[in-house]
């Protein structure tokens, strides 16, 4: 290392003339370059990001002078049994917004996998849909959806002869939190079926060939090729819709507001309702940040584990 | 931890001090009014007003009185800022704290919004301006108080009064003249309708929870019939020895629970929401529907001389007590610079030239003037109901006020209650402990 020349020292340090360096020559200069580009990036996304961190060690209602209190929003987070089971919320809803999605996802890629599908592109569309559609439409739809009177859910149920699985969807403390899931899943599912079918698209037809003249099958096909060469996708997929889980705030907000009792409550609907609506700033700041902790570890994990797999 | 300490070190480069530090807490000098001030020699004014009043006929009645007050003073002009009632509330606190502060606001009442202006000084008391214009006349004692608060900004009910409302709100009972054709008296009579409508195969109540405050309108106006009035106004604005924990308050919890068992409320209430519930009712299923007087307009339209409304009738048959308050007051900043129009223009906004308006417009006004007969017969039901509330004092104010958090506190408790799976007692201990925890936490 103490052999590789210092690039600087071979350069006359103050040219005349800037201009006549070769190409390439790193130069300070350089970094005023990146002002610009930093100083938006800082203004826009940094700095509200340190007042956010700076706001979320007082107790302050917005208004007044607030109190510094340390860490005690953060420890609140773990303490506090409200906002904790907010937490756990967000993670059942996570099987909900992204494992049941990426499941689908996967079943549809597979089958189109193996054989052509004429059309598709008519098919990818319309499962494409629910992604397109702004979520508080989702919601206010999926309210209709699930009215225990006269929801088509139920209306359904009920001409079947099955009326005893009628339920109270967004009322039943047991079912709201899976009924709320579930519209995730509808959401989320084409998002990961186009990622995915987009990946079985790139991978090599004699793969499948060589599978097949080894005499595998459908299910064989599936675990030993298209399964390994979609893993980046996976990843993907699973990142996109785990961060959509935690951050749900819309379809809470305009189906349940948290009820009943608070059986639907998650991470950002608190953040929303303590910093606009109960005056706990500093508590809301704590919460939103130790989500976006929550959420950074997940999708850093959700890669390790693909990149690691991909190695082995 | 090298990057946290960088993290602390940009935050204190960044100079963030103390936040909200920078409004000084001293008490701002504010000059008291002694006299009716002269608008026409005010000079030319400008007066910024954030008002919310933008459906039908709160629309209708702020522009013709704002109207009427520039053609009266043309030296005023008014800019009006007119936003949605979420909208407001979430941006209130920003716009009065910062250099542009308007002039007069409605600032939504209870410790949410309007305590932390007071706290943090941004509204300016108005008692001098009640004195000189004898507001005190004009309103039944609760509506006032509704907008009185301590200095602290904790305590509110007491204390000095901030500002005034227009028009008045009741929860009450709605009833389907074609299934219903007699108002009852009591809380036995009303009982007994219900079954009779049970029995006759319709929904006694039409009931939708699924948005979590529709339980604390139907709780409140049983809660006025179990408990002595002052005890709920006691508790909502929190007098030393009030508490929810009560035989009383239980006792509306049980009368509730009552009727959840018999089957009074529509199937699965939790998971409908409050609009599908009274637009079924509109739709003529259902015999009665509990809620506030802001479905009046609608109601009307789509049922006609179908619909009527009365007040939840006593266990004794007497003076009413319903839930019931006023439209958000209309309140002076303590930035702004000309009080004086500020007041003459609240003033204005409540007088009796204002109360015909407020009639004339469908509105139900809230002061004490007599009016011109409104049209309809279900307008004219509110009218006569709120004038028997206004001469008994009895209204009893939204629980809701109580604490920040209140509102959904006490919402997903009654959620819990009216499940069943919660009793009585266990759901008035669940409150009272949820007060106390946000009342610490202050």
């Amino acid at each position: 290392m103490a052999t590789r020349p210092a690039i600087a020292e071979e350069v006359p340090v103050a040219p005349a003339r800037g201009g006549d360096r070769p190409p390439g020559e790193p130069r300070r200069i350089g970094y005023v370059y990146l002002i610009p580009a930093l100083l938006i990036f800082g203004a826009f996304t940094l700095a509200p990001l340190m007042h956010a961190i700076w706001l979320s060690l007082f107790q302050w209602d917005g208004v007044t002078a607030g109190k510094w209190v340390g860490l005690s929003n953060y420890s609140d987070v773990f303490s506090d049994p409200v906002q904790r089971k907010a937490f756990g919320h967000a993670l059942i809803l996570i099987v909900f917004y992204a494992l049941l999605p990426t499941a689908i996802g996967l079943l549809l890629a597979g089958a189109v996998a193996r054989t052509q599908v004429r059309g598709f592109t008519f098919f990818r569309v319309v499962l494409f849909l629910p992604q397109v559609v702004a979520l508080v439409v989702v919601a206010v739809m999926w309210r209709m959806i699930y009215d225990p009177n006269n929801g088509p859910i139920n209306e359904t149920l009920r001409h079947l002869g099955l009326g005893g699985l009628a339920k109270s969807w967004l009322g039943d403390f047991g079912v709201a939190l899976p009924a709320v899931g579930l519209i995730g899943t509808w959401v989320m599912y084409g998002l990961c079926m186009v990622l995915l079918t987009a990946g079985v698209q790139k991978i090599p037809k004699s793969l499948y060939d060589a599978a097949r003249v080894d005499g595998a099958g459908p299910v064989r096909e599936f675990v030993a090729v298209t399964l390994p060469a979609l893993r980046g996708e996976i990843a993907v997929a699973l990142t996109l819709c785990t961060i959509q889980a935690l951050r749900n705030f819309d379809i809470i907000y305009n189906t349940t507001k948290g009820g009943p009792g608070d059986a639907t409550s998650v991470p950002a609907y608190q953040v929303y309702r303590r910093a606009f609506e109960t005056g706990q700033v500093g508590s809301a700041a704590a919460m939103g940040l130790t989500l976006a902790v929550v959420i950074f570890l997940l999708s850093t994990a959700i890669n390790q584990i693909a990149e690691r797999g991909a190695k082995g | 931890m090298g990057s946290l300490a960088v993290v602390a070190a940009t935050a204190l480069a960044a100079g963030c001090g103390t936040p909200g530090g920078s409004s000084d807490d001293a008490a701002r000098t504010t000059t008291t009014a002694s006299a009716k001030p002269d608008i026409a020699k005010a000079g030319d004014v400008t007066l910024t007003v954030w008002d919310q009043e933008v459906r039908g006929g709160q629309a209708a009645q702020i522009k013709k009185l704002n109207q009427q007050f520039m053609a009266k003073y043309p030296n005023v002009k008014i800019r009006r800022v007119a936003k949605s009632f979420d909208d407001l509330n979430t941006t209130l606190k920003l716009a009065v704290s910062g250099p542009k502060a308007p002039d007069v606001v409605e600032a939504n009442q209870g410790l949410g919004v309007m305590g932390q202006l007071v706290k943090g000084h941004l509204l300016r008391p108005v008692d001098d301006y009640a004195k000189i214009y004898n507001w005190a006349d004009r309103y039944p004692s609760l509506l006032l108080d509704l907008n009185k608060f301590e200095p602290t900004g904790t305590t509110f009910g007491t204390g000095q009064l901030y500002g005034l409302s227009q028009m008045g709100e009741i929860v009450g009972v709605f009833y389907n003249k074609k299934k219903v054709t007699e108002v009852p008296k009591t809380l036995a009579d009303f009982e007994a309708q219900l079954d009779k409508a049970k029995a006759a195969g319709d929904t006694p109540i039409q009931f939708g929870n699924l948005d979590k405050w529709p339980g604390i309108h139907e709780y409140e106006t049983v809660l006025g019939q179990t408990a002595p009035k002052d005890a709920v106004r006691n508790f909502v604005f929190q007098k030393d020895g009030a508490s929810f924990d009560t035989p009383e308050f239980q006792a509306a919890a049980g009368k509730l629970q009552d009727w959840v068992k018999k089957g009074y409320f529509t199937k699965d209430f939790n998971g409908t929401g409050y609009d599908p519930a009274w637009q079924r009712f509109a739709k003529g299923k259902g015999t009665f529907l509990i809620a506030g007087t802001w479905l009046v307009a609608d109601l009307a339209d789509q049922m006609g001389d179908d619909v009527g409304f009365f007040t939840m009738p006593g266990t004794q048959a007497g003076d009413p007590v319903a839930l019931g308050g006023e439209s958000l007051p209309f309140t002076i900043t303590s930035k702004s610079k000309h009080p004086d129009v500020a007041a003459a223009y609240i003033d204005f906004l409540t007088d009796q030239n204002a109360a015909n308006i407020l009639t004339e417009t469908k509105n139900l006004a809230a002061m004490k003037y007599d009016t011109p007969a409104p049209e309809g017969a279900l307008t004219q039901d509110v009218a006569t109901a709120w004038k028997a509330l206004g001469s008994a004092d009895g209204l009893i104010p939204y629980a809701d006020y109580t604490t920040p958090t209140f509102g959904d506190d006490l919402g997903g408790a009654i959620q819990n209650m009216l499940a069943l799976k919660d009793s009585p007692t266990a759901f008035t201990a669940d409150v009272q402990k949820k007060v106390d925890a946000s009342k610490s936490g202050n």
